[in-house]
């Protein structure tokens, strides 16, 4: 069922919450999680079919925040909030209540979403588009244990990046990040399979897709060896190249679904890895509610150490190393592992 | 998984990089069972689909029917696309099917064993799969000894340069103590006892699973988890469809060596076993088997036992037919479509509980719960009227269907009089959490191919369960015939006068 309310109030919602849930039969809530979108006209039905489709595994009342943009001077100093509750048939698993905020009132939307937030249970805040730059210090992000922003949307993404490392607070986190756990987890299997150490790796991808950073800054991480990041054609990531001490190891996907593994003495295997919709990334994300520190760990390498031509030289060397000679790999990954482990010291104080 | 202590892409604070299995395969003999289409092929799509395979995994079908490995892989992708939980991915089907073999013969077939040895081989090379294979005995237990034999015979079931082979097999584990000894006996002469996976697909439920979080994670139900709070517990699986195509099957067994001997004596152990010291397989299984050891069996079997036959009569708006009318049953049989038994729990924290166990098939509707019973309140400042319409409070864990947890406790009713009566209070899976939580094979399929034991009953779990029946089957054959209840009602009037007696009732669940 679908309640209009216009020129209304938070206890107004409240209240009409709890009137449509009980004209639909089911007093009883079992909601997990408060989502609150923040985001604009244009971008709301899609952002809200995706959280629709995540709710099936995470029934939540979602808030939906739409800032309208006010044209006049009138507009902007009379305000106004108008809502639109759906529970039942119409909002799936969960509630939603979309709200929409006209003038002031779209300065102070946190004074309409506080009332509204289910007691106890956890809050996300995910905005689809124009992500404050500071998310935790956002008054909605304040709210919430989880901020979910999305660079991919961003103008200038991998600008952005930096700017999510300056601001990082644990809770914080991104869709560009959510988007390649099934790459980190195929690489992860790949090198279960082979006993061999990592000397440098490849990360290629389209040029504006700030995971390809994201990738080759958590390999960068974790690996401790140099990472150089290049461009394609897309779609998005296209391989990922590894040479190690024994042969190359590649995960090759230039067509955006089926991937190849390649590993040296091993035959060639297919891997589906399909680029996910919004859904999938919504639900992957709000399956745990903890601060993901391996994103930190992966955002605070920074994209200028990514970028630095110097890495660029090392990654020559390091490949030509591991070419020629194994012991030779010894000098090449030595340099680049002072830098990582002693800014990591520095980022974390 | 050789280097995984030493994968530096593996991180335990990483929580987002799902288990993935190591290179593996496994081997499903009987494979153009029911079992076979209508869960397993479905939960190893299911499980690629999330991305929880290896590259390069791979499935094996066994069987007698003469097809060729396209045939096979047709047969699993209909068998896909008809049952899998999760949406069908062309690309998620190519990965898999690269790896599809079939092997045809029958189990005596020495030659068809070769073929087998000859595929894995060929599949180390081809797929990858490092010579780990589960094998997954989807036969009837007649087939057990020979397949297992077989495996041995051409060198498959050999673990060698730090790969492994494990076998997966499904009840019934034997039909008595004796029987399940024989059985125990020739799979552990094959394979470890840490190799040999029994499936039961209760413990890969998510309810089921839910027990131990809902009991140790928890500050509040601990407490008054115990004989100074708990009056009984009732632990239900009833259906509500008769024995089908099951009859060859069926007949001889009967619904306590089917479900009470596992599915209900593993809820009753996982209910009422104390706190393991962690969840690894073995601290695990230490209390469950410490539990199932403690078991102590009613001195009147006559009185504290109830078997049954359903009659024919009307089940949900269907006319049915009676056991003993079913096609390919002796009308002279006594086997029991339902069962009821009352079992205590010789330790302190249980001692004096007893512990209702029924199951029966075409009782009035398909549920699965745990229903813990409290005490009443040793003292009531109301008087008498007020509650008289007071139940007792109850914790039920609903393992199937309608997933969830269900409170009951006294309520006032709104009016300017004092009366209180029953309300519950309600957690539900589907609400609460993912309508797409993994099927029971799904999880339990991936814990073999991990090689985690946990979800698995262990031989000395087997062994106890069947100690814990054996008696009361005993008796059964000697002393009388089941009553018969009529087909869509809760069970014969002998249950109900069994608690009765008690001073209890059955839940209506």
């Amino acid at each position: 069922m679908k309640i209009d309310l216009t020129d209304t109030t938070a206890s107004k919602i409240n209240k009409a919450l709890v009137q449509g849930r009980r004209a639909i039969g089911t007093p009883a809530v079992g909601l997990v999680l408060t989502l609150v979108i923040v985001t604009d006209e244009e971008n709301a039905y899609d952002a809200l079919k995706a959280a629709g489709e995540a709710a099936h595994e995470h029934p939540s009342r979602t808030l939906v925040v739409v800032k309208r943009v006010s044209r006049s001077l009138r507009d902007r100093t009379t305000s106004r909030l108008d809502a639109e509750v759906r529970l039942g048939v119409e909002a799936g698993t969960g509630e939603t209540v979309v709200l929409r905020l006209y003038g002031e009132v779209a300065d102070h939307a946190q004074s309409v979403v506080l009332p509204l937030l289910l007691p106890d249970a956890p809050v996300v805040v995910w905005w689809p588009v124009n992500a404050p730059l500071d998310p935790a210090r956002d008054p909605l992000g304040a709210l919430a244990q989880r901020r979910v922003t999305d660079t991919y949307a961003a103008e200038e993404p991998v600008r952005e990046l930096t700017a999510r490392a300056a601001s990082y607070t644990p809770g914080d986190t991104d869709l560009s990040w959510t988007r390649i756990t099934p790459w980190r987890s195929m690489l992860a299997a790949a090198l279960d399979q082979v006993a061999c150490e990592v000397q440098a790796v490849e990360v290629e991808g389209e040029e504006s897709n700030p995971s390809c950073e994201l990738l080759a800054m958590w390999l960068a991480d974790r690996l401790d060896v140099p990472v150089r990041r290049s461009s394609s054609g897309g779609p998005g990531l296209t391989a990922v190249r590894m040479s190690t001490d024994c042969g190359p190891v590649t995960l090759d996907r230039a067509d955006g679904r089926l991937a190849t593994l390649t590993i040296e003495g091993q035959p060639e295997r297919a891997v589906a890895l399909k680029r996910r919709d919004t859904a999938e990334l919504i639900a992957e994300e709000l399956r745990r509610l903890d601060p993901d520190d391996t994103y930190a760990s992966a955002l605070r390498f920074g994209v200028e150490r990514l970028h630095a031509g110097e890495a660029d030289a090392a990654w020559a060397a390091a490949k030509a190393a591991g070419k020629a000679a194994g012991d030779a790999s010894a000098d090449a990954s030595a340099e680049p592992s002072a830098g990582p482990s002693t800014e990591k010291e520095a980022a974390a104080k | 998984m050789t280097a995984h202590g030493a994968n530096p892409l593996r991180d335990a604070a990483d929580r987002r990089l799902p288990r993935i299995a190591g290179p593996s395969g496994l081997v499903i003999f009987g494979v153009t069972g029911d079992l076979s289409r209508k869960k397993l092929m479905p939960a190893v799509y299911d499980l690629a689909n999330r991305g929880l395979l290896p590259p390069g995994f791979s499935l094996v079908g066994f069987a007698r029917r003469e097809w060729e490995h396209e045939d096979f892989a047709q047969v699993v992708h209909d068998a896909v696309k008809e049952h899998a939980r999760t949406p069908f991915r062309e690309e998620v089907w190519q990965q898999l099917v690269q790896g599809m073999r079939f092997v045809q013969g029958t189990f005596d077939d020495d030659e068809a064993f070769e073929r087998l040895r000859g595929t894995i081989e060929e599949l180390d090379k081809a797929q990858g799969t490092g010579g780990n294979f589960a094998f997954y005995l989807s036969v009837p237990p007649k087939s057990f000894p020979v397949v297992i034999q077989q495996l041995k015979k051409h060198g498959l079931a050999d673990q060698s340069g730090g790969s492994w082979r494990r076998a997966v097999i499904e009840k019934p584990f034997g039909h008595d103590l004796a029987s399940a000894e024989e059985l125990n006996r020739i799979v552990h002469e094959v394979f470890g006892s840490d190799q040999v996976f029994r499936i039961d697909h209760y413990l890969g439920k998510e309810t089921v699973q839910n027990i131990l979080a809902l009991r140790f994670a928890n500050q509040m139900f601990e407490p008054i988890w115990n004989r100074s709070f708990v009056d009984h517990v009732q632990i239900t699986m009833a259906e509500d469809i008769g024995i089908g195509g099951r009859a060859g099957y069926y007949d001889g067994i009967g619904a306590a060596r089917d479900v009470i001997q596992n599915h209900l004596l593993q809820l009753m152990a996982l209910t009422a076993m104390e706190e393991p010291a962690s969840f690894g397989a073995d601290a695990l299984a230490a209390e469950k088997t410490k539990v199932l050891g403690a078991v102590r069996l009613p001195r009147d079997l006559g009185q504290d036992t109830v078997r049954g036959q359903y009659a024919a009569g009307w089940q949900g708006g269907e006319k049915a037919v009676g056991y003993l009318q079913e096609e390919g049953i002796d009308p002279k049989s006594k086997t029991d479509t339902y069962a009821a038994i009352k079992l205590g729990i010789d330790n302190r924290r249980w001692a004096g509980v007893p512990f209702y166990l029924r199951t029966g098939k075409r009782l009035g509707r398909r549920v699965t719960e745990i229903a813990v019973v409290f005490q009443r309140a040793p003292h009531s400042p109301f008087d008498t009227t007020a509650t008289e319409e007071l139940g007792s409070n109850a914790i039920v864990i609903r393992v199937q269907p309608d997933e969830g947890v269900t409170v009951r406790f006294g309520s006032k009713v709104p009016g300017t009089s004092m009366e209180i009566r029953d309300v519950s209070m309600d957690f539900a899976y589907g609400e609460s959490f993912t309508e797409s939580s993994p099927e029971a094979y799904e999880r339990l399929i991936l814990d073999v191919l991990l090689g985690d034991a946990n979800l698995f009953p262990r031989t000395e779990e087997v062994e106890l369960s069947w100690k814990i029946l054996d008696p009361i089957e005993r008796y059964w054959d000697a002393h009388g015939t089941p009553a018969q209840y009529a087909s869509g009602t809760w069970g014969p009037a002998e249950a109900d006068q069994m608690l009765e007696r008690d001073g209890r009732s059955w839940r209506r669940p």
